[in-house]
């Protein structure tokens, strides 16, 4: 993985030494609340319901098993013992105090990480696939040019005062795994006829209250060209972006009002000045860069088959987690396992200080050392030798953290919603909490298959519920909580915004509403191989809107 | 009108607080000065101004509440978690929004 040099250890010390010296400025009253919130906000601070919340980077979800006990350490030491890993490959700390946070923030540096850019209207942490460098459907890992545009885009001047905030997300495969599609900018990392690198790019994705696929607006553009590319994207976006409204300021919007041609027109007027220009990447650079990401050395471990087989059939319960949550790794004497974060009635993406160093532990032992966050709000080991997924297993029993359900309908995204959050209207955990409960029983998650249910308590979609292939969304009515449902959301290769199936639930009809849903999904689907998204697309939304409301006047209420 | 209450949240820590009728800044809404009156609310909105001047608290805000058998209950589902804490288990022996639950 990318390791600072002298530079990078300098810059991030001189940031968290001036921002001692702003909230040091802050707390003697020197600085009034309207000069400091921006400060703060550029250092991932924010203020929520109970607590300030403190959103640590972690580029492109890798992290090494040092870095994991760092965070560990945080939520012992400043926080409440946990932390929240959340959709952007992020970790979130929810009750740290103003005055001990550029201690925390110190402490960050010394194991190279920070919270610069987790927050304001600049490019935030750039986003990859969770499995780069292991999938055995890679064209080519993600991470060095993820790596490239963090660089780049760190305190970049032009960039960091945008009409809003702007999410790029970075795929190695065919198979999206990194929604690239609901991002302000998407990168698909391909190779041209003549197997040159490149990428196709993607504009004007998002979520929140306006939800919008991006658009392909270049089918292939030359590694050597993505900064210029990007910058030509950034400079129409900077110069035409709406600053008048804020929630009509993202770039989709700019995208939809101008239209994908025109805006890919002005962009390649941008591109041609800069193409040739300094920002036109070195095959050097890039090979340099990529040297950080190398493989590890995945000696052939061919015993870890014979081994697999015998522990699968001497524990029916090892052998489901082998089934759900390892996935193929390229080097076939190899696995990638997906460490669940969500246990069966526990919080969706929240682990404690015990387990994260239990994590950092066996990624040490037994995985080469490297960790990733998913976007899902899992822990992933990219790299473990078949013969050595017993041990790990064990482990992640001891930590409570083998729940064999990655990809089933418990395997749920929510935000930390209106127990937590400031913006929240309504309430996500104990929603995921009572379905993970009701469907929790290993043989009826088996039974539905592939299924993703994803949970935002607001409008700004935190929690994806526009792609869940049953989303739910919290609003507040009447001073309560109400959830809207939609379906049929992806956010994979096939992205699709869900529709809205009809009137809202209360809190304590939703899980009902939820489990009428997939009761209507298992009775019509055409064989067990028909999962729920597309069943879903094959038959639309009446079956469900029949089975929800009983008739079409009850689902238009 | 409704009955309110001064809330914000400390600046050194971010922790919720509620002004109680000795003018100090407590973490527990049942220690809160309730006004019942446009004149007390106009006291409490001078206060909670005041305070964020003086940089004790931040994101100053009066709120509606009921007081039923005594014990106060913010009308906003919002307010009621700032109140009692996250409506889930973060922490062992952590038991949810019992105390200002709504009369039956």
């Amino acid at each position: 993985m990318y390791r600072y040099d002298e530079f990078d250890h300098a810059f991030v010390s001189d940031r968290v030494e001036q921002f001692r010296d702003q909230v040091g400025r802050r707390l003697s009253g020197e600085l009034a609340e309207d000069a400091f919130k921006p400060l703060r906000l550029m250092n991932g601070v924010y203020l929520q319901l109970h607590a300030y919340m403190l959103r640590v980077a972690i580029p492109y979800g890798t992290l090494n098993g040092r870095q994991m006990r760092m965070l560990a350490l945080i939520a012992r030491k400043y926080d409440r013992g946990y932390g929240h890993f959340t959709t952007r490959q992020n970790i979130q700390y929810n009750w740290p105090k103003l005055s001990e946070l550029p201690d925390a923030l110190a402490d960050l540096a010394t194991v190279e990480m920070h919270a610069l850019q987790t927050s304001g209207n600049c490019i935030r942490n750039v986003t990859a696939d969770h499995f780069a460098g292991a999938a055995a459907d890679e064209v080519a890992d993600p991470r060095p040019y993820a790596e490239i545009l963090r660089q780049w885009s760190s305190v970049h001047p032009e960039f960091s005062f945008l009409p809003r905030k702007f999410k790029i997300a970075v795929t190695g495969a065919e198979r999206d795994r990194a929604a690239i599609q609901v991002h302000d900018i998407g990168l698909h990392l391909k190779k041209d006829e003549n197997g040159r690198i490149g990428f196709a790019v993607y504009v004007g994705g998002g979520q929140g209250r306006t939800p919008m696929i991006a658009k392909k607006i270049r089918d292939f553009l030359p590694e050597e060209d993505l900064l210029s590319y990007t910058t030509a994207v950034m400079r129409v976006y900077n110069l035409h972006g709406r600053r008048d409204n804020k929630y009509k300021a993202r770039i989709k919007i700019l995208v939809h009002e101008t239209g994908a041609e025109e805006l890919a027109r002005q962009v390649e007027v941008e591109f041609a000045d800069l193409k040739d220009t300094e920002l036109k990447l070195p095959e050097r650079d890039v090979a340099a860069i990529s040297a950080y990401f190398a493989p590890p050395d995945l000696s052939p471990r061919a015993e870890g088959w014979a081994n697999l087989a015998q522990w699968k059939k001497a524990d029916a319960d090892f052998a489901r987690w082998i089934h759900q949550n390892v996935q193929p790794h390229k080097h076939p004497d190899y696995g990638m396992v997906t460490i669940s974060l969500k246990p069966i009635g526990g919080i969706p993406g929240d682990a404690t200080d015990a387990q994260m160093e239990a994590v950092a532990d066996i990624a040490e032992e037994y995985a080469f050392d490297e960790i990733r966050v998913s976007h899902e709000q899992n822990l992933i080991l990219p790299h473990v030798a078949l013969a050595d997924l017993e041990p790990v297993y064990r482990g992640l029993v001891a930590a409570g953290l083998a729940t064999a359900n990655a990809g089933l309908i418990t395997d749920i995204i929510a935000c930390p919603g209106l127990d937590y959050c400031a913006l929240a209207n309504a309430r996500s955990i104990p929603v995921a909490q009572e379905l993970s409960l009701r469907f929790g029983a290993p043989e009826r998650q088996a039974e539905i298959g592939e299924l993703k249910i994803k949970i935002s308590g607001c409008i700004n979609a935190c929690g994806h519920h526009h792609v869940g292939h049953i989303g739910l969304l919290g609003v507040e009515k009447k001073g309560e909580e109400l959830y809207q449902i939609t379906l049929g959301g992806s956010g994979d290769e096939n992205t699709s915004i869900g529709e809205i199936i009809g009137r809202g639930f209360e809190p304590e009809k939703v899980t009902d509403a939820v489990e009428v849903i997939v009761d209507t999904y298992l009775g019509l689907r055409l064989d067990p191989s028909e999962i729920f998204l597309d069943a879903y697309r094959r038959v639309g939304p009446q079956p469900f809107k029949d089975a929800l409301y009983g008739d079409k006047t009850a689902a238009a209420a | 009108m409704a009955d309110k209450v001064l809330t914000a949240n400390r600046l050194s820590d971010g922790i919720s607080v509620w002004l109680d009728a000795a003018g100090t800044w407590n973490e527990s809404l049942q220690a809160a000065f309730v006004a019942r009156h446009k004149e007390a609310v106009d006291a409490l909105e001078t206060t909670g101004k005041q305070a964020f001047a003086d940089n004790k608290v931040v994101d100053v805000n009066v709120v509606d509440v009921e007081e039923i058998d005594g014990v106060l209950r913010p009308l906003r589902m919002r307010e009621r978690i700032r109140a009692e804490g996250p409506s889930i288990p973060y922490a062992a022996g952590y038991t949810g929004l019992t105390a200002t639950a709504p009369a039956a």
